[in-house]
């Protein structure tokens, strides 16, 4: 397998399924994320959105199925989560996760792509290098007045970024974002919106989101997911006017 | 240029400490073997025994406080890697003690003639080597440490678990050590020693350098753990306290993180340890018992975790109230232990100097 370009795909799943003591929350899951795509991912709650992220990032091992990455050239369920970290994955949580007690800027500077190794950590210096990049990160997520206030201070939505900063730090050649707009304004949503596109001219993006006004915002193919397997695929106005999705949505 | 990038990240609290340390490193044991009895400045012999065996306590609370403070490692087991590091220092000084045992025989120690042994067990082969003997104080400890590391962390043991595994090593430790065919003198364990490096151990001399080697012990293992903890692999030893999972997906290798860090703490315990039995002349199974390490913990919550400081300073402040309250109130101490536990998590959950850190950065804060 290792080696062997057997896809176009960057991200290749196929017949994935997850049980939970029987409960599938994966059942014969099928995705392919092109390279240099923003797919946007809608579903009910408990669709499997979630455990999708957490069966690419190598939290949860597949009961089945293939999980490839890099036109088929590694088996993603055969890796731990740090070694899918270090081959360009990364990943914004459900609930903003981010190191509360260090401060904005630290929390950067550990995403920062560097060697991840105890004797490299231990010996890195600060360099010119390292704040530039961590300026223009400060940036690009508006927390520049932030910068030492420990993460543990900053409004929901402000973490909500600070996280997506730490996944362009890592520069990472897919981002996966697990609810980035959930408890923000609708300016701020707007926003976010604005700077995941701006994100995708250089990375794959896969977004999970329920926000429907968001999903159109970012104008991309949509996949709706429903009891762990793909319910319908199109743009967003192609899957709203589709019936069974309506049905999952309404039903409920 | 290491000491001058040290010095110039040390807060005040650090910088207290580092000048009181080298005070009472140089102080002591001239106020006791300059000044004579009956000084107002003199410091007795007992005196300083006391204070040397609270130094190597500070380092051991220390040691705790690197993988508890800043790792999150809730360690139950420290006095084990101190326990081991004393024994290694302790087959040192009975392997140096010869021909002048009761039973004058060179190379058997006396509880070896006694069980009627023959010959000298492997473990202790090349303990009368001075070089040896102190490799081995920190590899004995490390080793343990990597082991049940290795094994713990790599299967995600975190929290309580780990807590109550470290804890049941020590206690399973304690088991052996008192048995006589473990070979390290069974429940009477080592004592009777009579000089370290050709120094007789009693002097008076002797314990007052003893002394000062504690001290600066102290002092390395604080600028061992103060360089860590502000480097970035610090950072991310305190990552890993409060989101290891996230940690993990950032790409970091949280269980080799914290294995490095529960090796290097464990090797200083052991240090700890093997400065201690010199001055107080004895290391027995007790120094393995379950209490010791739990009390760790408390010298350490009191002082205030994650400060390193704090650790130093707790371990020295509620053994002195234990020197002070066992001589006053001897059935008493450990209720006052565990009711000052109690109080401190409830009031002080930063601890002495986590709270008045706190204190005096809110009023800087405020104009
Ligand atoms: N570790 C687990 N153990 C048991 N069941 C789980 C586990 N993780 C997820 N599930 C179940 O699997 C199903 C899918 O969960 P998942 O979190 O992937 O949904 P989701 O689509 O992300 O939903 P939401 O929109 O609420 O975030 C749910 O029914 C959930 O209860
Ligand atoms: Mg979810």
């Amino acid at each position: 397998m290792i080696g062997r370009k057997t896809t176009d795909a960057l991200l290749y799943l196929d017949g994935v399924t997850v049980s939970f003591d029987g409960f599938r929350a994966l059942n014969k899951l099928a995705l392919l994320i092109a390279p240099g795509e923003m797919r946007a991912i809608v579903g009910p709650n408990g669709a499997g959105k979630t455990t999708m992220m957490d069966v690419i990032t190598g939290k949860t091992r597949p009961d089945e199925g293939d999980v490839l990455f890099d036109g088929g050239e590694f088996d993603l369920t055969k890796l731990d989560e740090a070694a899918i970290a270090e081959l360009g994955i990364g990943r914004k949580f459900q609930k903003p996760t981010v190191f509360e007690s260090h401060t904005v800027e630290d929390n950067l500077r550990l995403a920062l792509k560097a060697p991840r190794k105890v004797l490299p950590t231990l010996t890195a210096r600060r360099n010119a290098e390292e704040k530039a990049r961590i300026d223009e990160l400060l940036a690009t997520v508006k927390l520049d007045a932030q910068r030492r206030t420990p993460a543990g201070g900053l409004s929901h939505g402000q973490k909500q970024w600070l996280e997506i900063g730490m996944l362009l730090a890592q520069d990472p050649a897919l981002l996966l974002v697990d609810e980035p707009v959930a408890g923000m304004t609708d300016a701020e949503t707007f926003e976010t919106a604005e700077l995941l596109k701006r994100i995708n001219r250089t990375h794959s993006v896969v977004v999970v989101e329920h926000d429907m006004a968001f999903v159109r915002e970012l104008g991309v193919k949509v996949t709706v997911l429903h009891e762990g397997s793909v319910l319908a695929e199109g743009t967003i106005d192609q899957v709203s006017a589709d019936e069974r999705v309506v049905e999952v949505y309404l039903g409920r | 240029m290491i000491v001058q990038r040290l010095a110039g990240r040390l807060g005040l609290s650090e910088r207290i400490f580092v000048a009181v340390v080298v005070a009472l490193c140089v102080l002591v044991p001239l106020a006791n073997l300059v000044f004579p009895p009956g000084s107002p400045f003199h410091v007795s012999n007992a005196s300083v025994v006391l204070y040397g065996k609270w130094m190597t306590y500070a380092l051991l609370a220390l040691s705790l406080d690197l993988v508890w403070g800043y790792c999150g490692i809730l360690s139950l087991g420290h006095g084990a890697f101190f326990a081991l590091g004393g024994y290694a220092m302790g087959m040192y000084l009975m392997r140096s003690i010869g021909t002048r045992g009761v039973y004058g025989n060179a190379i058997l120690p006396d509880f070896m003639v006694f069980l009627n042994w023959k010959e000298l067990p492997y473990a202790w082969y090349f303990f009368d080597w001075f070089g040896y003997a102190m490799l081995m104080v920190m590899f004995v400890p490390g080793l343990l440490a990597f082991v049940l590391g290795w094994f713990a962390f790599r299967s995600r043991v975190t929290g309580v678990y780990l807590s109550i595994i470290t804890q049941a090593v020590t206690f399973a430790l304690q088991l052996s050590f008192f048995r006589n065919d473990m070979g390290f003198g069974g429940n009477n364990g080592l004592t009777d020693f009579k000089d370290l490096l050709g120094f007789p151990v009693q002097a008076q001399s002797t314990r007052a350098v003893l002394f000062a080697l504690s001290a600066l012990a102290l002092l390395g293992g604080f600028a061992i753990a103060k360089a860590i903890v502000s480097s970035k692999l610090g950072l991310v030893l305190i990552a890993i306290r409060d989101a290891e999972t996230r940690t993990r997906f950032l790409g970091y290798r949280v269980e080799r993180f914290k294995l490095f860090v529960f090796v290097v703490s464990a090797v200083m315990a052991g240090i700890a340890g093997a400065l201690y039995v010199p001055q107080v002349g004895i290391i027995n199974p007790s120094e393995f018992s379950p209490a010791n390490s739990i009390e760790a913990v408390i010298w350490v919550a009191v002082g205030g975790r994650g400060t390193l400081t704090g650790a130093a300073l707790g371990a020295v402040l509620v053994n002195a109230s234990k020197t002070w309250l066992t001589a006053a109130l001897p059935t008493l101490w450990l209720f006052v232990l565990g009711a000052l536990f109690i109080l401190v998590t409830l009031f002080l959950p930063k601890g002495i100097v986590g709270t008045l850190g706190a204190w005096f950065a809110d009023r800087r804060g405020k104009p």
